[in-house]
């Protein structure tokens, strides 16, 4: 017997994640839908010993195509016919949750219809008779609460071949039908069709509320009281930066650096060592070790050490998400967003980007207009993310020791004005006359389920597993290969290096601004790999040992680099305006993989990586010509 | 007079949904001639709004909410 087929379909807000995640727990494979950029969610179960294969459609208002998502849905019943599909209602928000429902019915679609969170709704004072409800519509009605696991494996007992059989829809839905062909006969222009039949679908929505459901007035919500301090007035502001500088707090103080420091640790301490014994030991060639060594264990080393963190900010964000506390940030931060070209919902994917640009850009997939997603994309760039941070403090600390934290605070504030500034420029030139939108669903404050929020978080970062796996493996070699050989093979000088070639051939283009040196432009084009190459580069070149990019040793560094010919190699001017061009300049490579891939664009992901540089360099000529101009060395 | 108008705590009647971009959309969620939206709060610079209807909270800008004629029933 073939797997039977189940298609999860719903309104956004409704538990239905959860209930798919219930469902089929860690069993699901989440893909892409061809040629756009919407999860596809699938897993297998088995229950009594049938094979159940189980679909999480996109959450959609409605199937009318205006988004990706409703694309997605309403080309899957196109091409499609699962033997069942479930449509998950929010039964707090059933009057505007049945809308789907009924366009569903309108193409013939057969549905269990679903009722969660009833408990929520009765605390609302909302009551539905379910009974009458399977009669107006003449399907069956299921109900779950929640995060009721049992309640949702009752679902499970539900899916048979059988459980359609014995339901056709209820005349009041043929007598609607009827009337919605009627309506796209009527030979009315096409968009006056497509608002009778939304008028029309309430209509009978509405004759099924008063038949079915009852509304008492409950008193204010916890969501409404909530509300009047997270979502109104300067108390909204307050709280919100509070919940960001927790969250930080989380991710880079408490939990996700301290386990990132641990795992970089071990790379460097016992796993680098232990590869080194063993391949001494087992005779391997030193190049063979070098390699495996200096240029793989240390590299992936690197990438690797960041992945607690990643999955630190993920995990905090996904709960604060589900919580539905993101969209009264969104809400909250729209006026300010607006005044830059954006939506209140971008400020979601670029609070991100100052921890790693990479989930930044994938974020942006979330906004309603393409836009609103472009220009998040191209502006997160700009941002300060974590991995430039230690090239601003080791220049801060070298050249502006009296006056570090307020150089590297300014860096940030320049990111952040850059960012904005491009925003609006994209927003009136190159996206102009598109329209930038906000109209958001406040969903009630609810609890997460903790499965839903580690389940998103992996999904979100393994990512970043992958391309410590692949590209970074490969960036590793490259670099590893650069460094060490010239034309005549090994070198053990690195002045002599293909690495010194290329920097030095890149640096020429620094000129006008001051730091031309051959161990900039290599540290430049290593920072292009991964940001954090740019100090270590530095590092190696200046001959320095081993650089920490650690908070607490940066000190340290500066002292250490300090000594060598780098203190010579730049005045204050020209490392303000090295910082510069390192705060602005290209998105390290696997921003720009994740830009190809978001933006479905090679031509986007080249502009990307042009038009940054590009802003970099004029950015640091003016700083460094204009102080020059001010009388600065 | 307009849903931009309308102070926090109001709740008013929509007339008409008004011709926009967005018409269809607040259609869809569920922003029909007859409907009854409560007024609930704005952000700190008071745009956008919260309304709140059919037992849910919707946001949206004070710019679409000029579109949208209200008449006032509390």
């Amino acid at each position: 017997m073939s797997a039977l087929s189940v298609a999860l379909t719903g309104n956004p807000n409704t538990g239905k994640s959860t209930i798919f995640n219930e469902l089929t727990g860690a069993r699901q494979k989440i893909g892409n839908w061809p040629g756009v950029t919407v999860d596809k969610k699938v897993g297998v179960i088995e229950h009594n010993g049938r094979k159940i294969s189980v679909i999480d459609l996109p959450g959609t208002y409605s199937i009318n195509a205006r988004s990706q998502e409703e694309q997605v849905v309403s080309d899957y019943f196109k091409e499609n016919k699962p033997d069942i599909v479930v449509n998950i209602i929010d039964a707090a928000n059933i009057s505007r949750n049945l809308f789907l429902t009924v366009q569903l019915m309108e193409h013939g679609i057969p549905l269990i219809i679903n009722l969660n969170m009833m408990d929520e709704a009765q605390r609302h004072g909302i009551k539905i008779d379910m009974a009458k409800l399977e009669a107006a519509f003449g399907m069956p009605v299921t109900n779950t609460v929640g995060r009721s696991n049992k309640s949702v494996r009752k679902l499970l007992d539900v899916f048979t071949n059988a459980v359609m059989s014995n339901y056709k829809p209820s005349k009041l839905i043929a007598d609607h039908i009827e009337r919605i062909h009627n309506i796209e006969r009527s030979g009315l222009a096409a968009a006056k069709i497509e608002e009778e039949i939304i008028s029309a679908r309430y209509d009978l929505i509405d004759k099924i509320m008063q038949s079915a459901v009852t509304v008492n007035a409950a008193g204010k919500t916890l969501t409404e009281k909530l509300d009047s301090y997270l979502a109104n007035g300067v108390s909204s502001l307050v709280l919100m930066l509070a919940a960001f500088y927790l969250m930080f707090q989380i991710a880079f103080n408490w939990i996700g650096q301290p386990l990132a420091d641990l795992l970089g640790g071990f790379f460097e301490e016992s796993l680098a060592p232990a590869a080194a014994e063993a391949m001494e030991a087992a005779g391997v060639a030193d190049w063979m070790q070098s390699l495996v060594s200096d240029g793989i264990i240390t590299g992936v080393g690197a990438v690797l050490s960041f992945v607690p963190l990643i999955f630190t900010l993920f995990i905090c964000l996904s709960f604060l998400d589900g919580t539905g506390y993101m969209a009264r940030v969104a809400f909250v931060m729209d006026p300010i967003m607006r005044r830059a070209g954006l939506s209140g919902k971008s400020i979601m994917p670029l609070v991100m980007g100052f921890g790693c640009g990479v989930p930044a850009i994938m974020g942006a997939r979330a906004l309603d207009t393409h836009k609103d997603r472009m220009i998040s994309i191209l502006v997160t760039p700009f941002l300060t993310c974590n991995a430039k941070v230690p090239i601003l403090m080791l220049f801060a600390a070298m050249f502006f020791p009296d006056n570090a934290a307020n150089i590297v605070f300014i860096m940030y504030v320049l990111g952040v004005a850059v960012a904005i500034l491009a925003a609006k420029i994209l927003g009136t030139t190159t996206f102009k006359g598109q329209q930038s939108t906000f109209l958001l669903e406040l969903p009630p404050y609810r609890l997460p389920d903790i499965k839903t929020v580690l389940l998103e978080a992996w999904d979100k970062g393994k990512g970043y597993l992958i391309k410590a796996g692949t590209i970074i493996f490969a960036m590793s070699v490259l670099i590893w290969f650069l460094s060490n050989f010239n034309s005549d093979g090994m070198t053990k000088d690195m002045n002599e290096s293909y690495l010194a070639s290329i920097g030095s051939a890149s640096s020429k283009i620094f000129a006008p601004q001051g730091f031309d040196t051959w161990e900039a432009g290599a540290s430049i084009v290593t920072g292009v790999l991964a940001k954090e190459a740019v100090v270590s580069t530095m590092g190696i070149l200046y001959g320095a040992d081993e650089l920490s990019t650690e908070d607490e040793d940066i000190q340290n560094s500066a002292q250490a680099l300090l000594s060598t010919n780098m203190a010579g190699a730049f005045t204050p001017l020209t490392a303000l305006a090295f910082m510069v061009f390192t705060q602005l300049y290209s998105p390290c490579v696997t921003a720009l993989g994740t830009i190809k891939k978001e933006t479905q664009s090679w031509k986007w992901m080249g502009f990307a990586f042009l038009y940054t540089c590009a802003v970099a360099w004029v950015a640091s000529l003016i700083v460094y010509q204009g102080g020059k101009l001010l009388g600065f060395e | 007079m307009t849903l931009k108008d309308t102070k926090p705590g109001m709740v008013v009647r929509i007339d008409s949904v008004g011709e926009s971009e967005l018409k269809q959309r607040l259609m869809t969620m569920g922003l029909i001639p007859g409907t009854r939206v409560e007024v609930l709060n704005s952000a700190p610079l008071g745009d956008p709004i919260a309304i709140r209807l059919r037992s849910y909270n919707l946001a949206m800008r004070r710019d679409d909410a000029a579109q949208i004629e209200v008449t006032q029933v509390q």
